[in-house]
């Protein structure tokens, strides 16, 4: 039997492909760590909880009254959806949640296993995995819920929704790259974490979530260049049974985030070591 | 474990460390913004020079050592002396800034005990947590689980949340889920001080059987452990190897020589009584100011006391102390052979042949009042003296005996 031979010393030599198929085989060998990592917090979350599972969707769905209240009392005027409002705004604040939560789970995932990081060697990809786990719990909640809303609301079920877990998928992947990118500077200052939420908070307005794209303006200019728009849209599409219009924008973002999500997966593999010594020291 | 030692050599080095350098930076910012430049350039993949930047200093510098299985290394060194940080590099847990590592085979920390633990979930719950942590799989987990539970005697409470457990409770647990890992290579941090006795034992029992097959890096305060079970030391100080090598003794030697300029002190005292003069009659030599005596010899101690205000003959007790302050003797106390001479009090104490283990040893008085029994002086670290002899044992005495034949 031969022994497994580790190396550790300072890397003067970075070979991407090695890097990444590094850290592809060690996320396929934590498939388990990671999924006990995940059911851990998720039981420990919901034990402690009496409204437990609410939490999930509590949120998009006030920020969807809000709005739904804002529109229907006249406060504000909003042009045409082509569905029931209710159904437009809760679609939409439902997907946003779900790639706020994309981008914010890699930094959160390693932030919250700071302790065991510092102490013990193990696959650190199994926690960015673990995170991945939990949002597709998460996920799925809300899609349910949101299910519930288009077959109350009278839209109907539409073949297309089948589909609708892979436009979801699509977002959290692209949540996931942009996190990725920001977790290694995260977990340094807190102040990434804080700037996350700010700013995510304006990029709400200029992507259509509670009201469609302008016909002209400067405001249809910034919505439709935001890549994150053609994720919203197209997963909303296929909610409803509109043929999606943004599909191929949507499948450019999609491709042009893969190879980003890699060289995300490389930056954080050789970022822990690092910012471990910055934590313990 | 008896089949993979035919396969590997047992003299195979499965730890090699080269001139490894660590710095750290004293100042939190600074430390940050460093480690924002190390990411940048450790994207990039440049390799700067390895020297100190402003606010920084060699946690761990220029270390090489070579341990194969079987062998246990001992780390040394007062606290912020570097070892800590030397065991993150060899466990992989932050890299080095210079210098090489090569570990093979399996790899187990005895770092910290009952990582991953969430205090809502139960014990049980908990096991597996743990166990996938220290890279255990599902199937591994099920089939040692009532072995583990067993181990750490909990099978009554398994089912209960952690947080309603004792500290000592945890670390059972957490080290009943450790020791079901085969390592080649295991690192020790110290972890066993928690739990009572019995677990206490229990755990370096486990950890004797693991040693013959593993190579063991093992870091302790605890000298008699160390003398025990360790075959090599390194004694680090200020991140620089003070002491290498095979002669364990001498490492412990030095690592005590370290904290060896205790000055004697008057812990209390009721002002009735000083103590003006102790010394040890007929040393065999005094090296650096230590007086020696050779193991087996008497022991004759003159004591020259002086009293401030009338009183009697009062009642001494005389401790001789270990290294590390422990008691290991008491000498039988005074009963009514002395007498005051007006003020003075001179007095000579002797045990015959004895059998004191080599080492440094102290004297620590206390002084009773004559009828009241109430202690009006006491004095540590009095007189340090050495015992000498040429056999290297970790028990405190050694007995002179007598080996006939027998039936």
């Amino acid at each position: 039997m031969a022994l497994e031979t580790r190396v550790y010393q300072k890397q003067r030599t970075i070979k991407f492909g090695t890097l990444l198929k590094a850290s592809l085989s060690d996320m396929f060998q934590s498939r388990f760590l990671a999924r006990q990592l995940a059911e851990r917090d998720i039981k420990a979350m919901y034990r402690q909880s009496y409204l437990g599972i609410v939490w999930a969707f509590i949120m998009p769905l006030t920020t969807a009254a809000v709005w739904i209240f804002l529109n229907s009392s006249g406060t504000i005027k909003l042009s045409d959806t082509g569905i029931p409002y209710p159904v437009y705004a809760f679609s939409g604040t439902l997907i946003w949640s779900i790639i706020v939560a994309s981008i914010n789970s890699p930094m959160t995932s390693t932030q919250a296993a700071k302790g065991i990081l510092t102490k013990i060697n193990f696959p650190k990809e199994a926690l960015l995995l673990s995170g991945i786990y939990k949002l597709l719990f998460d996920t799925s909640i809300k899609i349910l819920i949101l299910v519930v809303f288009v077959i109350i609301y009278g839209v109907g079920l539409q073949w297309s929704l089948l589909l609708f877990p892979i436009a979801i998928l699509g977002a959290i992947i692209f949540g996931t790259t942009v996190g990725l990118f920001l977790t290694p500077l995260g977990l340094l200052y807190k102040d990434i974490g804080k700037i996350i939420t700010f700013s995510m908070q304006f990029l709400m307005y200029v992507t259509p979530v509670v009201y469609a794209i302008p016909k002209t303006g400067i405001m249809k200019t910034i919505m439709t260049w935001n890549p994150i728009t053609p994720i919203l849209l197209t997963a909303r599409d296929l909610v409803v049974g509109f043929t999606p219009e943004y599909l191929n924008y949507f499948l450019v973002v999609l491709a042009i985030c893969i190879p980003f999500l890699f060289l995300g997966l490389i930056i954080y593999r050789i970022s822990i070591p690092i910012i471990v010594e910055r934590l313990s020291a | 474990m008896s089949d993979k030692n035919e396969i590997i050599a047992d003299d195979a080095v499965l730890v090699k460390v080269e001139g490894l350098s660590k710095k750290f930076c004293k100042d939190l910012k600074t430390s940050l913004w460093y480690g924002l430049k190390d990411l940048v350039s450790g994207v990039s993949g440049s390799s700067e020079d390895r020297l100190l930047r402003p606010k920084e200093f060699w946690a761990v510098k220029d270390i090489s050592f070579e341990l194969r299985r079987g062998e246990c290394l001992g780390l040394i060194g007062h606290n912020g002396a570097g070892k800590s940080t030397l065991l993150k590099i060899l466990n992989g847990l932050i890299n080095p800034d210079a210098g090489k590592v090569t570990i093979k085979g399996r790899v187990g920390a005895l770092i910290e005990l009952g990582a991953g633990f969430n205090p809502i979930l139960s014990g049980r719950e908990n096991i597996y947590n743990n166990g996938a942590i220290l890279g255990f799989s599902r199937k591994e987990i099920d089939s040692k689980l009532e072995t583990i539970i067993a181990f750490a005697e909990l099978e009554e409470f398994i089912d209960m949340p952690v947080q309603h457990y004792s500290s000592g409770m945890k670390v059972r647990l957490g080290f009943a889920i450790a020791a079901q890992m085969e390592p080649d290579v295991l690192i020790i941090d110290e972890v066993l001080a928690v739990g009572d006795l019995g677990f206490v034992l229990k755990c370096f029992k486990t950890i004797d059987t693991i040693l013959p097959h593993t190579a063991v890096i093992f870091v302790s305060h605890s000298m008699p452990m160390v003398s025990r079970i360790c075959s090599q030391i390194i004694l680090m100080d200020r991140g620089e190897v003070k002491f290498q090598g095979p002669d364990v003794s001498r490492a412990i030697d030095l690592y005590y020589n370290r904290f060896a300029n205790n000055e004697s002190g008057v812990v209390f005292t009721d002002d009735s009584i000083i103590l003006e003069k102790i010394e040890l009659l007929k040393p065999e030599s005094i090296l650096e100011g230590i007086p020696q005596i050779s193991w087996g010899d008497n022991l004759k101690l003159y004591f020259k006391f002086k009293a401030i205000k009338e009183i009697g003959v009062p009642q001494i007790s005389i401790f001789i102390m270990d290294k590390e302050q422990r008691p290991v003797a008491m000498f039988v106390r005074n009963s009514n052979e002395l007498s005051m001479e007006g003020r003075d009090l001179l007095f000579t104490v002797e045990h015959e042949g004895i059998n004191l283990s080599k080492g440094i040893y102290s004297i620590n008085i206390t002084v009773l009042a004559d009828k009241r029994k109430e202690p009006i002086l006491r004095v540590n670290n009095l007189l340090v003296f050495q015992v000498l002899q040429k056999d290297e044992i970790w028990a405190p005495f050694l007995l002179k005996s007598k080996y006939e034949m027998a039936q």
